[in-house]
């Protein structure tokens, strides 16, 4: 009976990282699911782009207090999951607090005591988020398209974040008393639990410190498994996904489209004076011919801007620079990124309900996205240059916006004039090509 | 003008080529007031002593409205023929006082073929000014205050945000930043083919949003580097019925004022 603990310990980290692992190969095969893209090139600047600005944080701080406060969650989050290796072994083994007995006295304590303060500051950074985000009215985190599971979303992670380091703190103290009381050999350096919950602590009898202790250390395992798992359900997706989405973020200056190479090709031939206009396609020709033209459904956004939707902590940064959302339009780029992934998910469990993708009848476009939006977007980028993780909601906008023209000739009446004047007359304007000198002699 | 500009035509019928192409843009050869933004950069490459060509009537629409909007066939249509056009030329270097041109020119001409040295009118300009070879001097705007808009396209678009602001402090104006400015800059409204329609429903147009930002700092003139900055600006301007007091101008116009051209 002496191993029952371990043996808890052992089933249940087993299935916390066995479903946490299933729920990241849902993700992945959910991305699979867009068209491929090649970006593995200048594999050296992606690395560096990474660092920068997923681990350095670089475009975070562009808004210090949102920044310094994220800055404390991320560094305390990631210093504190290290005390999952010593939580492993003494869970599996029964040890207490093992790391000790490698680390030597100093150095332990070195390392309690950073864990402490960092614990510290990330109970700051959430509080101060909370207040921040449910009662002190930032925009663009009180807008409308959050309202419902978004706005939940948000306030229990910070909960969550909340009581893991309080039960961490709450751990240490019980654990500092004991060690004062000689009841636990002396390991650590505890500054915050001692002179923050020390002196309520020392009134309690040694059973319910061990009690404590022991507790404190169950949830805190458990909360960390439930964390984990919660990510798939969560816009928290980002602590994982903003690395990669950097990692595969568009390297090119923002202004430069790509162009669609079957077009080109298309173009050539019509331009070509020697091309056999009854030609028969040549063998294999077919396969270069794209199914559609533009995004109208997940299945025709590429796979960045599928792991881009995944990675959008719906922080609305974009949003909150963007003219046509400034000006009261209709469009959010934060919502465009919130509706794919919406889609994206129905997708998904489509294809767990069917085995593949059955035809429900709905798109992206129209079901999710309007073309009010769309028509909205003045391509300007400050979306791009505001998002800390390098996401792109303007290329999914774009797309869209091809699908509409070169599919379904669905353009605003007069962009379509626009169009004919520019095919017609070689200017969006209804001028003769042969008055373009005009000007000189006026 | 009181002075020839002359086509890449003529120069090849001489057999020369000019130092430099000046892309004059689709609201460059047709706008009434883009056309002063035309004439006034031509005045100072004239006074410079710069030899360009235009393609004149062989120009034609660089495709990036028809792109944005979508039309990926158009964009290429015509992104294709002058491409076919300029490379017949054996065009190097093109100078262009349209970010939108200046960006697909740059930026989308070269994966299908169109390889040249693109700068925006500011960048050469600036370009000149560090050569010695343009020397400006402000008499005219010394101490008045200048508050300079970033066209999305040249900034965030292609990272420029210097080239105009050097020229600028050149005129010895004094230049005021509004808070959107540089990477935060806030769009005119006019980009991704929203020139040519009406704006979606919303509170107010963007170019009024922007304006009223500007006009906060009681300028005198709200300095401009692309022609449908120009328009926009100058529309927001007459909405708060401003235009009596506050000019908005691109900067080779207040370049070519300073030169009294």
């Amino acid at each position: 009976m002496q191993y029952i603990d371990n043996v808890i310990f052992l089933i249940l980290l087993v299935a916390g990282f066995g479903l946490f692992t299933k729920s990241l190969l849902k993700i992945y095969r959910n991305i699979q699911l867009g068209r491929e893209i090649n970006r593995s090139d200048n594999k050296s600047e992606r690395w560096e782009t990474m660092a920068r600005v997923a681990m350095g944080q670089s475009k975070m701080v562009k808004r210090p207090v949102a920044g310094i406060l994220h800055l404390f969650v991320y560094v305390g989050f990631i210093i504190i999951n290290i005390e999952l290796v010593e939580i492993v072994v003494d869970g599996i083994f029964g040890t207490h607090r093992f790391l000790s007995s490698i680390l030597g006295h100093s150095f332990y304590s070195f390392f309690t005591a950073t864990l402490e303060v960092l614990a510290l500051l990330v109970i700051i950074g959430v509080v101060v988020f909370f207040i921040r985000r449910n009662f002190y009215g930032v925009k663009r985190l009180t807008m409308k398209e959050l309202f419902g599971w978004p706005k939940h979303d948000a306030n229990w992670i910070l909960i969550i974040e909340f009581a893991l380091m309080i039960a961490f703190l709450k751990m240490n103290t019980a654990d500092w008393v004991l060690q004062q009381r000689g009841l636990l050999p002396e390991h650590g350096s505890f500054p915050i639990s001692s002179t923050l919950l020390g002196p309520i602590f020392s009134n309690f009898s040694d059973g319910f410190l061990f009690f404590t202790e022991k507790a404190a250390w169950w949830f805190h395992f458990v909360g960390i498994l439930f964390f984990m798992n919660y990510l798939y359900y969560s816009k928290h997706l980002h602590i994982i996904l903003a690395f990669p989405s950097t990692w595969y973020a568009n390297l090119e200056k923002k202004g430069k489209f790509n162009n669609l190479e079957s077009v080109t090709k298309e173009i050539k031939l019509m331009m070509d004076p020697n091309a056999d206009p009854y030609a028969a396609p040549a063998e294999g020709a077919e396969a270069d011919v794209p199914s559609k033209f533009g995004a109208e459904d997940i299945f025709d956004l590429n796979r960045v801007q599928l792991l881009n939707a995944y990675s959008c902590t719906e922080c609305g940064r974009c949003t909150s620079v963007c003219p046509a959302n400034i000006t009261g339009k209709k469009l959010s780029p934060r919502l465009i990124l919130m509706k794919t992934r919406d889609r994206l998910e129905e997708v998904g469990k489509n294809i767990d309900k069917n085995g593949k993708f059955v035809d429900d009848g709905k798109k992206l476009l129209n079901d999710y996205v309007t073309k009010e939006e769309l028509w909205a977007c003045t391509t300007c980028n400050a979306c791009t240059e505001a998002c800390p993780i390098l996401l792109d909601p303007l290329s999914i906008i774009f797309e869209m916006r091809r699908f509409l023209v070169m599919e379904q000739s669905a353009a605003p009446q007069e962009l379509n004039l626009m169009m004919t004047n520019v095919e017609n007359n070689a200017a969006p304007w209804q001028y003769n090509q042969a008055d373009r000198l005009n000007w000189a002699n006026d | 003008m009181d002075f020839t500009i002359k086509t890449m035509a003529e120069y090849a019928a001489e057999g020369k080529a000019p130092e430099v192409l000046f892309w004059v843009g689709c609201a460059g050869s047709f706008d009434d007031r883009a056309k002063k933004i035309t004439k006034a950069f031509c005045k100072i490459l004239n006074k410079i002593g710069v030899e360009f060509g235009v393609l004149g009537q062989e120009e034609s629409c660089t495709g990036d409205p028809a792109k944005r909007a979508g039309n990926e066939f158009v964009f290429q249509m015509m992104a294709l023929t002058n491409i076919e056009v300029l490379n017949a030329y054996e065009v190097k270097k093109i100078v262009t006082a349209c970010p939108h041109c200046f960006n697909t020119l740059k930026n989308e001409y070269p994966s299908l073929g169109g390889h040249f040295e693109v700068v925006h009118h500011t960048q050469f300009l600036k370009k000149l000014m560090e050569e010695g070879r343009l020397k400006i001097e402000g008499g005219a705007f010394k101490g008045k205050k200048i508050t300079f808009h970033d066209p999305c396209y040249l900034g965030r678009a292609n990272n420029e945000y210097e080239a105009p602001r050097i020229l600028l402090e050149k005129l010895d104006a004094e230049l005021v930043e509004m808070k959107r400015c540089k990477t935060n800059g806030l769009c005119c409204g006019a980009g991704g083919a929203q020139m040519f329609k009406e704006p979606e429903k919303g509170n107010k147009d963007i170019n009024i949003e922007r304006t009223e930002e500007a006009l906060s700092f009681e300028p005198k003139v709200i300095a401009t580097g692309c022609p449908f900055c120009n328009t926009m600006m100058t529309d927001g301007v007459k909405h708060f019925n401003k235009n009596e007091e506050v000019a908005v101008k691109d900067i080779v116009e207040l370049l070519a004022e300073a030169e009294d051209l």
